[in-house]
């Protein structure tokens, strides 16, 4: 086959056949791949709960309660057993050294911290990045079983008792900060029942809050956030 | 102050060139002098900030109001595409003189991933325009700066003797390495200075 | 040329990372362990082997003077393809790589080889080239994410071979990258002239 000649005709057919077939077949996977995401994006929060607050026989992740304080939005996720309270997943941001660091923490009916996810962060990867472990139990920075409502998580660095990653005080800081914040926003609902209540049935795009969950920094555009190494 | 400090931050502590590696292609292909550094510098800061604004504006007023977010990368590389041809045309015709300086560079811009890194990341970061327009800005310096300091260093290497192995390539990248190491040095100055400024 | 000398070309004798020195940018992004290295290698094969496929076939339609958008659209579409395949069922590797999986579109390989080799070949040959060629580039991404994961962390593939407090952690960090990747170049340029 002969190549087709650059004449001005040939070279605007052909330009706008490859962008129409491109967009064509783009929009189709487009629809295709939609529900999965949705689903990939879903189930990573579900696990994420499950793991901070376990025990529970409802679905938290579909009807996140949000509570403002100081300005910062807060997403509460309530955990029943049986249609008992249990417990609940608060997620909660701060800046650590690389910028944003999101955590989700899981509060049991006495406000003592059952267990936390690192959901993303910029730390610097093998020093800051520990937080990911570092708080766990039977981690050298446990803060399992703690309750911020009696003292505040400090750093031993400022006073306090939770010992801080090696040589990263700044990211310590700034997680116990979002755990503290988590624990006020937490409070907070717990004391204002009936206002979360009202909150609960007015905030029906539940489908919305699924699609761009778990980070404030994200923009929803389908294209979801990263983070840089 | 705002604006202060994500000027420094992109241009020291989160260098585009050493610390993201977005734009190494060029930095290590036409940084075997400093003259060529500094027009490759510059005509990436020139089309960095001009795409930044283009960009910004089809993401948020063709691309968003359609619900075509999935068309970004494809729009984008096109505008991209498209606008450094262009400047190319325009800057022949309007000033002859920055044409002759920066004109064997334009072509190669368009597979520079900076630019198309930073359109992408001011959309996910949610800046608005002139912090969009900064931040660009600030990254093309912060690129620029990559450039002529490590071209600076090469001009000296072509001097002295290297082993065998690791002429050419091999010793550009430990440079680069040690160069990337001096810009570690900056890591928290950001900090220090949201405090100073108290934000 | 046979077909097995098209797929061996990119794995050894053009190695786009340690010998033609293409698409720098992912490969030092991306490395900080050798499964990210991976990821990122196994997602640009894709790419390249699509690209290169859809190229040799479309290559007689296009005419020259707007070669290089068209194939520009059909690197940028497949590209966005591997974006939402990758979101929809591998988010932890899609949230890992990031901004890296976009920028693949102006990854200098992917347009070179749609340039050096596609345009001018048949579909077969240009599936085998694109299959060496990403390999080529898969296994330098690894092999330098593992040299890097194992000096920074003391770990391999995750699986810890040296207590961790040996490990030297700049070599995980920016600097890491480009020195590691320094003299892995150089160690080639030796092998190759023995």
């Amino acid at each position: 086959m002969k190549k087709l000649e650059s004449s001005l005709k040939n070279m605007a057919l052909v330009l706008t056949g490859v962008t129409v077939i491109a967009g064509a077949l783009l929009g189709y996977v487009n629809e295709l791949t939609k529900g999965p995401i949705a689903e990939a994006n879903a189930k990573a929060l579900s696990d994420a709960i499950a793991l901070v607050v376990p025990g529970f026989d409802n679905n938290p992740a579909e009807t996140p309660e949000t509570i403002e304080l100081e300005g910062t939005t807060y997403k509460i996720y309530k955990a029943t057993k049986g249609g008992e309270f249990i417990g609940a997943a608060v997620e909660s941001s701060a800046n650590g050294f690389g910028g944003a660091l999101n955590v989700l923490v899981g509060f049991d009916k006495e406000g003592n911290i059952i267990d936390y996810s690192l959901l993303s962060h910029a730390e610097t990867p093998g020093l800051g990045s520990k937080a990911a472990d570092w708080f766990k139990k039977d981690q050298k920075g446990d803060i399992t079983g703690k309750n911020p409502g009696k003292a505040a998580l400090i750093v031993n660095k400022d006073g306090g008792d939770v010992d801080a990653i090696t040589a990263s005080t700044i990211t310590t800081r700034a997680f116990l900060k979002a755990v503290n914040n988590a624990y006020a926003a937490y409070s907070g609902q717990n004391v204002d029942s009936t206002s979360g209540a009202t909150q609960q049935v007015s905030a029906e795009p539940a489908e919305e809050v699924k699609m761009c969950e778990n980070d404030s920094t994200k923009v929803c555009t389908g294209q979801c956030g990263h983070h840089h190494e | 102050m705002e604006y202060i400090l994500i000027f420094i931050t992109a241009i020291f502590v989160n260098n585009v060139v050493l610390s993201q590696f977005l734009g190494i292609c060029p930095f290590l292909g036409v940084s075997k002098k400093v003259e060529t550094a500094t027009g490759m510098g510059a005509a990436v800061a020139f089309v960095l900030v001009i795409a930044t604004i283009v960009t910004y504006l089809i993401q948020h007023y063709v691309l968003n109001p359609f619900g075509l977010q999935y068309l970004q990368t494809i729009a984008f590389i096109l505008v991209i595409a498209a606008l450094v041809q262009m400047v190319e045309i325009v800057l022949k015709k309007v000033s002859p003189a920055l044409y002759q300086a920066l004109g064997v560079f334009l072509p190669l811009i368009t597979t520079n991933c900076c630019i198309l890194g930073v359109a992408i990341l001011v959309i996910q970061n949610d800046f608005d325009l002139l912090t969009g327009v900064i931040y660009a800005f600030a990254t093309a310096i912060g690129f620029a700066l990559a450039m002529i300091l490590f071209a600076g260093i090469r001009e000296q290497l072509s001097l002295v003797n290297i082993p065998k192995g690791m002429d050419g390539m091999a010793i550009a990248l430990v440079t680069a390495g040690l160069l990337a190491m001096a810009f570690m040095g900056f890591s928290g100055v950001d900090k220090g200075l949201a405090q100073l400024f108290g934000i | 040329m046979n077909n097995f000398k098209i797929l061996m070309n990119g794995i050894i004798k053009e190695n786009p990372t340690f010998v033609l020195l293409l698409g720098m940018c992912p490969t030092l992004g991306t490395t900080s362990s050798a499964i990210n290295g991976m990821g990122m290698g196994l997602a640009t094969m894709a790419v390249l082997i699509c690209s290169n496929i859809v190229i040799s076939c479309i290559k007689n339609i296009v005419p020259d003077m707007v070669r290089i958008p068209s194939f520009i659209v059909v690197i940028a579409s497949l590209v966005t393809i591997l974006q939402m395949v990758m979101q929809a069922f591998v988010p932890d590797l899609y949230a890992t790589l990031g901004l890296f999986i976009p920028l693949i579109v102006v990854n200098c390989l992917i347009l070179g080889r749609a340039e050096a080799f596609a345009a001018k070949n048949g579909p077969v040959a240009s599936m085998l080239d694109g299959l060496g060629m990403g390999l080529g580039f898969t296994i330098a991404l690894t092999v330098l994410g593992g040299v890097r994961e194992f000096l920074g962390t003391g770990k391999l593939f995750d699986v810890a071979i040296m207590p961790e407090e040996y490990g030297m952690l700049v070599f995980v960090l920016a600097p890491g990258a480009f020195i590691a990747l320094g003299y892995l170049i150089a160690i080639v340029n030796k092998l190759r002239k023995a």
